[in-house]
């Protein structure tokens, strides 16, 4: 059954993230509000903080580049990834964020690059699982509406529930 | 969905992160709760009718139980660091204001600051809500709301501890946060 194993894909690879810290048990509680009042509730919390995360490193790398570098803003921006990858259960973006944070008592733009390299490279990499998730979240939902379908015109049949 | 409430109360949420909105406005609605979500202190007092308003206009319309047409709110929920007026800032306006003072305030932060946490409770929050918040914590709040709705002024100060709680608790990471301007 073709939506069974999409669902067990996507348990895999949310376990596996889980694994390797990528996630934290802040995105089960994510998983958990959906339903079936907002059955997107996933992709979009997720699709909204990659929005948001790449809109904020592009502003990092921005400043960084400029030769009077203010502090506070980087701090600020830093500040606000910190915040969102928190509230998503981006536990290994959100380690990175407070490594800036501390690296930016002493500073050194070297060690700020280095951090911010850091933040980028867990961003990526979050990213890239993400946007598999978002795949077979949205698989999942168009498989989901054409069994339904199936069982309004064809009666009978039971359908896989949660 | 089918849970049976007299009325549904109404929770204003301001928060200048758009996901950690769209996480409070969920769980709010998960908890029967109708939402509203701005995204700072100042479109806040403007919905809540403080904006330059309160000397012009004698029937604020968020005011009473009686005036069933206009909008009520029954709780504010207020992220602590946002950029222009914070959530203290909110939370001072609130009490200070004679039709409002009575509305239940709650403050949620991202950083675990006892002196914070305590200003604001000192201020006159209801509670201070560690970020993320969880639906355990939203379902802290209808106590307060019943409160509300019910008039009636006891003091009630089981839950109000929780940052001061976690900020013990040997596996939390207490940021070194100097409160610097968020712009």
């Amino acid at each position: 059954m073709a939506l069974a194993r999409l669902r067990a894909d996507l348990e895999n690879l949310v376990q596996s993230m889980y694994k390797e810290g990528v996630l934290d048990n802040q995105f089960a509680q994510i998983q958990a509000l959906q339903d079936e009042s907002n059955p997107k509730f996933v992709v979009e919390v997720v699709t909204l903080f990659c929005d948001d995360a790449g809109r904020i490193l592009r502003e990092l790398t921005n400043h960084l580049s400029q030769s009077d570098v203010d502090h506070y803003k980087l701090d600020a921006y830093v500040h606000q990834l910190k915040g969102s990858s928190s509230s998503i259960g981006a536990h290994r973006v959100k380690l990175a964020c407070a490594d800036f944070r501390q690296a930016s008592d002493n500073k050194n733009k070297d060690r700020f690059q280095e951090a911010l390299d850091r933040i980028k490279c867990e961003y990526y990499l979050l990213r890239s699982k993400f946007q598999t998730l978002v795949e077979l979240e949205q698989r999942i939902s168009a498989c989901e509406t054409n069994q339904q379908l199936q069982n309004a015109m064809y009666g009978g049949g039971s359908t896989q529930r949660f | 969905m089918g849970m049976a409430t007299e009325a549904q109360f109404h929770v204003l949420a301001v928060d200048d992160s758009l996901i950690d909105r769209k996480l409070i406005e969920k769980l709010l609605k998960t908890s029967s709760y109708q939402v509203t979500a701005v995204d700072s202190v100042s479109k806040a007092l403007e919905f809540l009718g403080l904006l330059g308003a309160e000397q012009k206009d004698p029937n604020p319309p968020f005011v009473s139980q009686n005036r069933n047409q206009e909008i009520e709110v029954n709780m504010i929920i207020t992220d602590y660091c946002m950029p222009g007026l914070t959530g203290y800032d909110l939370l001072r306006k609130i009490k200070e204001s004679t039709y409002l003072k009575d509305i239940p305030v709650v403050i949620m932060s991202s950083e675990n600051v006892p002196s914070r946490i305590n200003r604001c409770l000192e201020e006159g929050a209801e509670e201070f809500f560690l970020k993320p918040v969880q639906l355990s914590d939203v379902n802290k709040l209808r106590p307060h709301l019943m409160k509300g709705k019910a008039k009636e002024d006891e003091p009630n100060n089981n839950n109000k501890r929780k940052g001061m709680e976690e900020c013990l608790s040997p596996d939390r990471t207490r940021t070194r946060y100097s409160d610097m301007e968020v712009i």
